[in-house]
């Protein structure tokens, strides 16, 4: 335990760090020290007690930027509000002279000429990053077992997957490495991990975040969001990370929205006049009993915060996730077709370029990769094209349609985010179609460009594994999921007498001094 | 809707230049049919009358000012690449692999 002054400052939510940093109780060298020795501690790849969740630490650049907060602060200068509080990043984020490989060997030890704009948005709120968080290759998976570079553990119980693909953001959040992380989410891969580590994760509307810098998996669903342990904490990473920027042609031109004020008004004046929507369709069947459990109570708990609770139908929603894995092959087919051992990355050379090619691709993907490209290839080839890749799109547009009739009946809808507590390692590695399965409530915003939320709504009483509770808004609306999600959580935090993830197991901690 | 055959998968590697072992496609050729099996499904629903979405929150005609600004500079562009040689990415022979 890092002690200032016998505090624990890895166990501040981050909000609670900036004002802490602001008020001269704890420096930011201080506070990086004691992530950086937190990561040292349980992080350990060599043992089967370590959590993994970086791929790679910086320790020389947080502390460095760590002490020009410190002695910027010192000199009386102004700095924005979470200058100095440390910050993991997904390793799918474009980092300046720090090794960026989106968890795939094919970019083995590629340095970044260039930071992704959160990158430099980090940089420019002063954050000092800690290191760039492990995730499944290129962002395909939902256990982070996808990894070139092994499996992220599950800080509740080692043996379990911490969900994917950023595991490693979530893990590092849930085994108090990171008070902050960034994460993406295509299908489910911020909010998925977050329900199954007891942490928040919230997709914002497409477009919400810049993705100039980012690698590209799937371009019409992908989303750059905040992960957090608190929702206030999310609120306050969301207006860092979010904005316009011209250099993303889908980026959103309007204002950042009011997530801390929003969850400041769903935290002191409840839910009054809220109505809140249960989607039918994503309940019941498939669904874990302690998960359904869990999700009713948390019901029940917004109900008595005086919000009107209604059911809502999404028919088209069955067919969602056959839409999404023939939409994401199809443009990840495209996208990662730059991996071509010319410009960066592995070279696996042969007499001609095409053959240097084929070998690489060989060497340097997986085979949940290898999987997407060949059924995207398939899906966008002639004579398939508009069965396959043509009718996913029209389901889309149905999808759409069922979220407008809903939000028509509800401000919010709501849903289990995941269907089950996190599996065993192993489990559904060679299963592809029982794998998807896990994003079967995610999937739909993203389909639909809305933003979502995943926030902890207990432990399921059968195996004591975290259960997440998601919160679905109108595109542009992303203020309600923190309006209601910051409600819930203080009264669930009220019972619990603290955040869930304070009542997950400690972890054993590796030798003062160890390295990784 | 066709199921999908291990020949196909051989092509669809070839074409997505991915080389494989006969150990590769006997591996992924099931797990690949399987998933086909399963997204066939889209067609059901998918009616004539209704019209595709490719862009989740629909824009049109977004521009930027086309001004020169700082960039990367052909070092920085040629730092991560396999081989460069006078300021240029080197690769294999490219023409003649065919004949």
């Amino acid at each position: 335990m890092s002690g200032v002054a016998g505090v624990d400052w890895t166990r501040k939510s981050a909000v609670e760090m900036a004002h802490a940093l602001a008020a001269g109780e704890v420096t930011s060298v201080e506070l990086t020290q004691a992530h950086l020795e937190r990561i040292a501690a349980v992080d350990g790849t060599d043992t089967p007690s370590g959590v993994h969740a970086f791929l790679h630490v910086d320790a020389e650049g947080a502390l460095s930027t760590a002490a020009e907060v410190d002695a910027d602060r010192a000199a009386g200068k102004e700095l924005p509000f979470l200058a100095g509080v440390p910050i993991a990043v997904k390793d799918v984020v474009v980092t300046r002279g720090l090794p960026t490989t989106a968890g795939s060997r094919i970019l083995e030890g590629w340095i970044p000429p260039y930071d992704a704009t959160v990158t430099r948005k980090l940089r420019d709120a002063r954050m000092p990053i800690l290191g760039k968080t492990n995730m499944d290759e290129f962002a395909m998976g939902s256990s982070t077992e996808h990894s070139g570079y092994g499996p992220t553990r599950n800080p509740w119980d080692l043996e379990r997957i911490p969900g994917g693909s950023g595991g490693g953001s979530a893990a590092a959040l849930a085994a108090w490495e990171a008070p902050l992380a960034i994460g993406s989410d295509t299908g489910g891969s911020i909010r998925q991990p977050g329900a199954v580590t007891g942490t928040v994760g919230v997709k914002p509307t497409y477009g919400g975040v810049s993705r100039y810098g980012v690698i590209a998996l799937a371009s019409s669903l992908d989303q750059l969001g905040p992960c957090a342990r608190t929702v206030d904490d999310a609120a306050a990473l969301h207006e860092v990370m979010g904005g316009h920027d011209p250099m993303d042609a889908t980026s959103l031109n309007e204002p950042v929205p009011a997530c801390l004020a929003a969850a400041r008004e769903g935290r002191e004046n409840g839910l009054a006049g809220v109505r809140i929507g249960v989607i039918t369709e994503l309940s019941g069947k498939g669904y874990q009993d302690g998960v359904k459990q869990r999700f009713e109570e948390s019901l029940e708990t917004l109900r008595g915060l005086g919000a009107e609770i209604v059911e809502v139908s999404c028919p088209s929603f069955s067919y969602a996730l056959a839409a999404y894995y023939l939409i994401l092959p199809s443009e990840a087919s495209s996208n990662l077709a730059k991996f071509d051992s010319v410009r960066f990355g592995l070279r696996v050379e042969r007499e001609t370029v095409e053959k240097t090619m084929g070998a690489t691709r060989a060497a340097g993907f997986g085979d949940e990769v290898k999987r997407r490209i060949i059924l995207g290839t398939y899906a966008l080839s002639a004579g398939y094209y508009d069965a396959y890749y043509g009718s996913a799109q029209k389901v889309r547009t149905l999808i759409q349609r069922d979220f407008a009739a809903a939000f028509a009946e509800a401000d919010v809808l709501v849903s289990p985010t995941a269907p089950t507590t996190p599996f065993k390692l192993g489990e559904r590695l060679d299963d592809p179609l029982a794998m998807y399965l896990n994003d079967v409530a995610t999937i739909p915003a993203n389909l639909a460009g809305i933003p979502g939320m995943s926030l902890p709504a207990g432990l399921a009483p059968e195996d004591g594994l975290p259960v997440g509770f998601q919160i679905l808004a109108p595109a542009h609306e992303d203020a309600r999921l923190y309006r209601v999600g910051a409600a819930l959580e203080a009264a669930l935090v009220a019972e619990w007498g603290g955040p869930l993830v304070s009542q997950a197991p400690e972890l054993a901690v590796a030798a003062k001094g160890a390295q990784r | 809707m066709s199921t999908l055959s291990r020949a196909d998968v051989a092509r669809l590697a070839s074409l997505a230049r991915i080389d494989m072992t006969d150990e590769d496609l006997d591996r992924l050729s099931g797990q690949l049919a399987a998933i086909v099996d399963a997204v066939a499904q889209v067609a059901e629903v998918a009616g004539e009358d209704v019209p595709a979405t490719s862009h989740p929150i629909p824009m049109a005609n977004v521009h930027r000012p086309d001004e020169v600004r700082p960039s990367l500079t052909q070092e920085e562009a040629l730092s991560g690449a396999p081989q460069a040689e006078d300021g240029r990415f080197r690769v294999p022979q490219i023409l003649g692999e065919e004949a």
